[in-house]
């Protein structure tokens, strides 16, 4: 059983956060972290793999240089191997860019399971899943809350062969449950599992592990096909910053539930 | 402008944003066709004239009754293939989001999401899309026909301008693989519950909590204001709390007059379903929780020490 993990990295929750109005793009810059949503992605394919009791669980990283901290992350936390694909001509790649390079690579992967987070943190965009699905011609569910599989009946674990998965998911209506044969493409909710926290031997472990790295050239697609001029999409400028009203902000230093109260009976609302 | 808005429809009403995308459309030019999707749905296509469509196309077949989106990228790739439209607007939900996505990559077509504005700048579309957690609002464009794009919950209302539509029926074809998908079972629209819609006062809790049985602090303090107890969604699938007293776009869209959120990082899904609030109170330990930049008071502390004592507060006050 192969499982891939398509992760990303984003600017970490704590670095400030700008649009570089030269480029138009969210500057990259700053510190980045491991895409939150992504660790309950690959929480998910760890636990399948486990579940199984045999297989491999493979990291997919599309961005700069300097996201290789975040993959090794990835390992840490107990992805086996792990693929960055890295090259200045994939900068401001698009919606319909990043999943042509995604696909490329899970092309060559030809996994059994693929896993994507929820969404970006940065993009909010929770659109991936279903754009690579359709390259791969592979069933797509999104929006996994839970994900149980089923064994081959003559291959049950320890070494399972799982044969589909069923997924129970909300949309604006409720909960839906959704089965698919495998091979397909997967995108978990966040309340989906509680990701583990990377064990110091998984630390020390992950520079050890495999890891390849890739650019364009590798994947056999040419420079128009990537980055900019490969995307169908464009940002024109910066617009103003939307209306906000005045907000005050406190710290806790014991006395916050008071400074509530008062606060609502300031704005008549007790 | 040749506009194709996709009309989503679930148990045999017409979806709200649907219908205030497809007014929008029907504001920036003249050319505007609906199209509607699912078994037994042909009867739905009279009312889009009202909503703003000239033209209603109808794929109505079984092999789209479950409402899964890869059949749908079947039914529009072949409709664009076949007849020209430069421009295809979906209203957001889970299900469109997956439709438009890989049609995007079906057509290698851009996509543009999360747009609260439609607009058209000498004579080119441009879109509006809040980034940075709703702190700028970037302009959006597209470099190729069809643009598509995914229009944030909630952003248009519909407009009964009152017109007809001519309504025509497509043929359906599906491809092998994306039929591979199946629904076992359907969400259905629940109404027991609390009615936090209607609530003057909604506290609402997350993830932060930490666990289940902390929600009674919430509802202590909700109780103590005479309001009501909402949650998140990471909550409610989690099962921490029941889905009728969800907020966010998965879930209920509220606007009390106060609402309080403890332990919510606020999410954009969150945002969409309580941004009208009169007055937002935030509690959360986490000072880069997103929810601050829309707080009117965000209080950086821990929700376990602070709900607890609130709520005494306001006992204590009201008692008086």
């Amino acid at each position: 059983m192969k499982v891939c993990v398509c992760v990303k990295e984003v600017p970490d929750a704590s670095a400030p956060k700008r649009i570089d109005p030269q480029t138009l793009r969210l500057d990259r810059s700053v510190p980045g972290a491991l895409n939150e949503f992504d660790t309950h992605a690959l929480e998910e394919a760890l636990k399948v793999k486990e579940a199984s009791g045999d297989g491999e669980v493979v990291a997919i990283l599309m961005g700069p240089a300097k996201a290789a901290d975040s993959l090794r992350k990835a390992l840490a936390l107990g992805a086996d191997r792990a693929i960055h694909v890295a090259d200045e001509a994939l900068a401001g790649s698009d919606l319909v860019a990043t999943s042509r390079v995604l696909a490329r690579v899970l092309e060559r992967e030809s996994p059994d399971l693929i896993f994507f987070g929820q969404q970006g943190a940065d993009s909010d965009g929770a659109v991936l899943c279903a754009a690579v699905a359709d390259r791969l011609r592979r069933p797509l569910i999104s929006q996994a809350a839970s994900l149980e599989q089923e064994f081959d009946p003559h291959h049950p674990p320890p070494n399972g062969v799982t044969t589909k998965v069923k997924v129970k998911r909300q949309t604006e209506y409720g909960y839906d449950v959704i089965e698919a044969p495998l091979p397909c493409v997967v995108a978990v909710s966040d309340a989906i599992n509680e990701p583990r926290y990377p064990s110091l031997k998984g630390i020390m472990g992950a520079k050890k592990k495999p890891q390849e790295t890739l650019t364009t050239a590798d994947l056999e697609l040419s420079t128009l096909e990537v980055g900019e001029a490969g995307s169908c999409t464009e940002v024109r400028a910066l617009g103003e910053p939307p209306a906000r009203g005045e907000s005050r902000r406190i710290e806790d230093n014991g006395n916050a539930a008071q400074a509530i109260v008062d606060y609502l009976a300031e704005k008549k609302l007790l | 402008m040749a506009t194709l808005v996709y009309i989503e429809d679930h148990e045999g009403e017409l979806q709200k944003d649907s219908l205030g995308v497809l007014g929008k459309a029907a504001q920036l030019g003249d050319d505007v066709a609906a199209i509607l999707c699912g078994a037994g749905v042909k009867g739905l296509a009279g009312e889009l004239g009202r909503y703003g469509a000239k033209r209603v196309l109808v794929a109505d077949d079984p092999a789209l009754d479950a409402p899964l989106p890869q059949p749908r990228v079947d039914v529009l790739a072949g409709l664009l293939a076949d007849r020209r439209f430069d421009t295809v607007l979906f209203g957001a939900s889970v299900l469109t989001a997956d439709v438009a996505a890989g049609l995007a990559a079906r057509l290698d077509a851009g996509l543009n999401w999360d747009l609260v504005d439609l607009d058209v700048q000498e004579g080119q579309l441009v879109g509006k899309r809040p980034a940075l957690q709703d702190s700028v609002i970037v302009e959006v464009g597209w470099k190729s026909e069809p643009r598509l794009a995914l229009i944030r919950s909630g952003t248009f209302e519909p407009v009964e301008s009152g017109g007809e539509a001519e309504v025509e029926e497509l043929q359906v074809e599906v491809e092998d693989w994306s039929a591979q998908a199946t629904m076992l079972e359907r969400a259905r629209a629940e109404s027991e519950g609390p009615n936090i819609e209607e609530a003057d006062v909604v506290v609402a809790g997350g993830r932060g909590l930490g666990k289940p049985e902390n929600f009674s602090l919430v509802e202590d303090l909700a109780k103590a204001l005479g309001g009501a107890v909402a949650a998140t969604r990471a909550v409610v699938d989690a099962g921490w709390y029941p889905y009728s007293a969800q907020v966010g776009q998965t879930g209920k869209t509220v606007a009390p007059r106060l609402y309080i959120a403890c332990g919510i990082s606020g999410a954009i899904q969150h945002k969409v379903g309580m941004q009208g609030s009169g007055t937002i109170v935030a509690i959360n330990k986490d000072p880069n929780a997103p929810i601050f930049e829309y707080s009117d008071l965000g209080v950086v502390g821990d929700v376990h020490e602070i709900v607890p004592k609130l709520a005494d507060l306001v006992r204590q006050r009201k008692g008086s």
